[in-house]
């Protein structure tokens, strides 16, 4: 290209504005061509003076500070007041959520710990169950005068599961029964108390929970608190659930 | 307590990220604004309009587009309704093209530009640039000051991106005679 084609092009090149290609190009040119390349520093030059005597206005502090009333009008207008008393407020809710949640998940941690432990010494056991039945008219009237409630045992017919049996077991000291069923090779176990008011927030939310390997499945309902437990899966411990309450409710 | 999300507060969220885009260009505006009014307290009118303006005009702005443009824009056609704005605006008219082309005549003079800008010192680089008319001023600033891309400049000042070129070139043409005639004078 021509010197007089890339003097029109001065300004862009300076403004970078040309696109890559050209702009490499240019570079070239300005290797060859001392005159553009004078031109160019020059250009620069002027540029960069501009940029340096171009910021001469500084706006004072009473401004700034109206514009910015204007622009956050509610910040400003509730920040001052209540920053420190939210700031209060929210540390408080923290530390409660926090505690709340470590006392429920502690709580749910350690009584699942202590159901599983529970379940599995049975499963160790040689004699795992001290009422041994597949009847539940056997091993329901088993449990009377042993325990201040009745067991509702569910009706396992057509159901995967098969009873086993059952025994006295306790929990913080309170009697309470645990009742043992088999699906295929698995078994499972189903404790059941009375209802605690510390229990209140100890739940498996909504589904069965997944403790080192076992699923937990824990519900409140007529004043007893039944825990499942298993290590087949969730679906499973579910169904067994559902069959236990179905019991409770057709009683 | 579930508190429910009003309106008041996604007005706010709103208004929080108003803040956020127009707040960093505050001082740049007010500089902007001080160059155009030649005034200080007429340029803290003119900034203090254009962020009400804009502030109540932002839901027509659309998220992701050039909000330095867009706020560059109100402010100037704020100062172009000015009484200041007005008159500037009708004295370009006349003497726009007129004293452009007597320029590249002063500029052919070939002092050396190295020694030209060396010896021009920052007043008298405002001065020349106070002297320019005011679309080569404006122009001028933008490129130069707030760095602004052709395309930037244009949508601000809401004129074709060639003709940004244009007037940059003889703003600089311009400047480039008057601080020739300054140092040689000198």
């Amino acid at each position: 290209m021509a010197c007089n084609l890339w003097r029109e092009k001065l300004d862009a090149f300076v403004d970078g504005e040309l696109p890559a290609e050209a702009e490499r190009e240019f570079d070239a040119h300005l290797r060859a061509c001392s005159s553009c390349a004078a031109d160019i520093a020059n250009r620069v030059q002027l540029k960069n003076a501009v940029k340096r005597a171009g910021r001469r206005f500084t706006p004072s502090a009473d401004f700034r500070r109206k514009i910015e009333e204007q622009v956050l009008p509610h910040k400003r207008h509730w920040s001052r007041a209540w920053i420190p008393a939210f700031a209060a407020a929210a540390v408080v809710l923290f530390a409660a959520v926090w505690m709340l949640g470590r006392w429920t998940a502690g709580s749910s941690t350690t009584l699942f710990g202590e159901l599983i432990d529970a379940h599995i010494a049975t499963l160790a056991s040689a004699n795992p169950v001290d009422v041994v039945s597949t009847d539940q008219h056997t091993v329901k009237p088993w449990f009377e005068g042993k325990l201040p409630f009745a067991v509702n045992l569910p009706e396992l017919t057509n159901s995967p599961f098969t009873l086993l049996g059952g025994r006295v077991t306790y929990l913080e000291q309170t009697p309470g029964a645990a009742l043992l069923f088999q699906y295929r090779k698995h078994r499972l176990s189903v404790f059941v108390f009375q209802d605690r008011p510390q229990w209140k927030n100890v739940s498996a939310a909504g589904v069965p929970a997944q403790h080192a390997s076992f699923w937990v499945e824990t519900w409140s309902a007529g004043g007893l608190r039944h825990f499942v437990v298993g290590d087949t899966s969730a679906a499973n411990v579910e169904q067994l659930s559902e069959l236990m309450k179905s019991a409770a409710n057709a009683k | 307590m579930v508190i429910p999300f009003s309106k008041t507060q996604r007005g706010t969220q709103r208004g929080d990220e108003f803040a956020e885009l127009a707040l960093p260009l505050f001082d740049s505006l007010y500089n902007f604004a001080c160059w155009l009014a030649h005034d200080r307290s007429e340029a803290e009118d003119l900034v203090q309009e254009a962020y009400a303006k804009a502030l109540k005009g932002f839901s027509s702005f659309q998220t992701g587009t050039n909000f330095r443009a867009w706020i560059f824009r109100i402010l100037r056609n704020t100062f172009l309704n000015s009484r200041t704005g007005l008159a500037a605006s009708q004295t370009i008219a006349l003497e726009d093209e007129e004293a452009l082309e007597s320029v590249p005549a002063a500029v052919t003079r070939e002092t050396p530009e190295t020694l030209l800008f060396e010896r021009a010192n920052q007043e008298t680089i405002q001065g020349a640039t106070e002297k320019l008319a005011l679309p080569f001023r404006e122009v001028l600033l933008l490129a130069d000051v707030e760095e602004m891309p052709y395309r930037e400049i244009a949508e601000a000042l809401g004129i074709p991106a060639g003709t940004v070129m244009s007037r940059l070139a003889r703003a600089r043409r311009v400047l480039r005679g008057e601080l020739q005639d300054k140092v040689v004078r000198a």
